[in-house]
């Protein structure tokens, strides 16, 4: 049946296929080609995108540009068109990833305790009681929970339940923590208190972390890297590098550095918008 | 602390004193909910009394009673009341442990749960007394009859919340549950499950009403020697009139009953709803 083959295979030498560009040294996520249709118009079309490792990346652009999507594409939960995402070279289905929802309320399962809540991820990857018990321990520890955790999350705060939804999305010990504007749905003081427990957890170990802000001087302020993004279909507008050392404080704010890139990123934002 | 060290300073404090100067009111508002039922039994004996209704048709309020307590403590209608609550709680078990296993994965394979819809909506729409000359032809004049066409009755109700329940379970929970790594099977035990709990809590509820409906129904027009249905006709027939109100207010407290004890279950199995 040797002649029936050519029938049916698709003319593929035909095809001019892109060659796969790998992203500079210390590069965790690679995007190539990403291309997502919603509704018959491109939201994205061929995006390319290097995350760097142990850093964060803050993405803030002009509202319906995808800012969430584009998180939610990397991290599985909305499907592409096409393209190709890749974490050290590895699919998603070989990645632990964690996620953090704005709306907490409907992110985490009301029906277990919080603890059970923050140890649920432990229990789907087959961790045994006493595994899961030391993590958890663990993360009381380095989060200095104050509040019980034995409460249902509906008993608690907003801010305590998006502290649990955090500690959740970081028991398995992810390599990537996706946060989709967490301080949303917080107030100011909630969100600060939780800004700095953030950023006390990517100083102990390095999580690679994409967040979605609306909000810039957080997007900055918890950044290595602001990526400033187009109307749609969305491109990359700017990738703004942003180094200060960290533990930033309240200081930081009023550094000309923190206050250059704001206002770049700004100016950036402002320029994508009006056109 | 701080108060202690507030009244060292300032040995007067407003709120410590007034407390206890406040008039000791009565609850009146408490007694709210019976003021109903009073006026009611006040107009229905001022009704008798003064002949608006002739005696022969409605007996005064307090012979109701007397014949209602009467006829529950160990009289003919405790038995009437005993098989009318079994074929109750028998046609609802049925319809619960056929009725939620089946809605969860009719509702958890839309496509299945779409290809039969019409016939539930149609036979939910359809009924259930109209269906009692068809039901007569299978079952015969029978207890099974009664039983089986208040279990078909609730059955669809149930069916049809789970199914429900399941359907439009928040996706964002799943989305949760997935971006932790669930599978499918895990999201379905994990999530969709207790999601759909309180959407069954709530058929669960509807259809023990319904099923009592059919099978007072049953019991007064498929031939019956037993049940509060049938002693509601039989004295009518005769126009023992103090049976016949004291069996329809005894048929109206096991409604209520049946009612409030479920809504207590719901409350305690479901306790996350509503928070």
């Amino acid at each position: 049946m040797n002649d029936m083959r050519p029938i049916n295979v698709a003319p593929v030498a035909d095809v001019p296929v892109a060659p796969f560009v790998p992203g500079p040294a210390g590069t965790h996520i690679t995007i190539r080609g990403l291309t997502k249709y919603f509704a018959g118009w491109p939201l994205y079309e061929n995006f390319d995108l290097n995350i760097p490792k142990h850093k964060i990346v803050s993405v803030f652009g002009p509202n319906g540009c995808g800012k969430s999507t584009l998180i939610n594409m990397i991290a599985g939960l909305v499907p592409i068109d096409a393209g190709e995402i890749l974490f050290d070279g590895k699919s998603l289905a070989d990645t632990k990833i964690g996620y953090v929802f704005q709306n907490y309320r409907e992110a985490m399962f009301p029906w277990l305790r919080t603890i059970d809540n923050i140890a649920y991820p432990l229990k789907l990857a087959g961790k045994s009681k006493a595994e899961l018990d030391r993590r958890v321990a663990e993360l009381v520890a380095s989060f200095d929970v104050k509040f019980d955790l034995n409460r249902f999350p509906y008993e608690l705060s907003g801010g305590q339940q998006q502290t649990a939804s955090i500690m959740r999305a970081l028991a398995p010990e992810p390599e990537v923590l996706f946060l989709d504007e967490p301080f949303s749905a917080l107030d100011f003081e909630m969100t600060l208190f939780i800004r700095e427990k953030l950023q006390e957890v990517f100083m102990q170990t390095g999580t690679t972390m994409m967040l979605v802000s609306h909000d810039l001087e957080e997007a900055v302020y918890l950044a290595d890297e602001v990526l400033l993004l187009t109307k749609r279909p969305t491109r990359i507008a700017e990738i703004l590098r942003y180094g200060d050392a960290r533990p930033r404080t309240v200081a930081t704010l009023s550094e000309p550095s923190f206050i250059a890139t704001k206002k770049q990123s700004l100016e950036i934002f402002q320029r994508e918008v009006r056109r | 602390m701080a108060e202690a060290a507030a009244a060292k300073t300032a040995p007067w404090t407003g709120a410590s004193d007034a407390a206890p100067a406040l008039p000791q009111k009565f609850p009146w508002a408490r007694l709210l909910p019976a003021l109903g039922p009073v006026l009611l039994f006040v107009l229905w004996d001022a009704a008798v009394r003064y002949g608006y209704i002739k005696a022969i048709l409605l007996p005064t309020p307090w012979d109701t009673l007397v014949a209602l307590v009467s006829g529950l403590a160990g009289g003919p209608l405790m038995i009437d009341f005993a098989v009318t609550v079994k074929r109750t709680l028998e046609a609802f078990a049925i319809a619960a442990i056929i009725g939620v296993p089946l809605g969860v994965l009719l509702g958890s394979n839309e496509r299945a749960y779409r290809s039969v819809e019409f016939l539930i909506d149609f036979f939910r729409s359809t009924p259930s007394s109209a269906l009692i000359p068809l039901f007569l032809l299978i079952f015969g004049v029978s207890d099974v009859n009664k039983v089986a066409i208040a279990a078909f009755g609730a059955l669809l109700i149930v069916l049809f919340n789970s199914a429900y329940g399941v359907m439009n379970a928040r996706k964002q929970r799943i989305m949760a549950a997935k971006v932790m790594g669930a599978s499918r099977w895990q999201i379905f035990k994990d999530v969709l499950i207790w999601e759909s709990l309180q959407p069954t809590f709530v058929g669960l509820r509807s259809a023990v009403s319904m099923a009592l409906v059919i099978v007072i129904v049953a019991e007064m027009f498929i031939g019956s020697d037993t049940g509060l249905g049938h002693r509601i006709i039989d004295a009518q027939q005769v126009l023992n009139v103090k049976s016949m109100y004291s069996a329809i207010l005894s048929a109206g407290i096991l409604g209520y009953a049946l009612n409030v004890l479920f809504l207590v279950i719901e409350r305690r199995v479901v306790h996350w709803s509503g928070r």
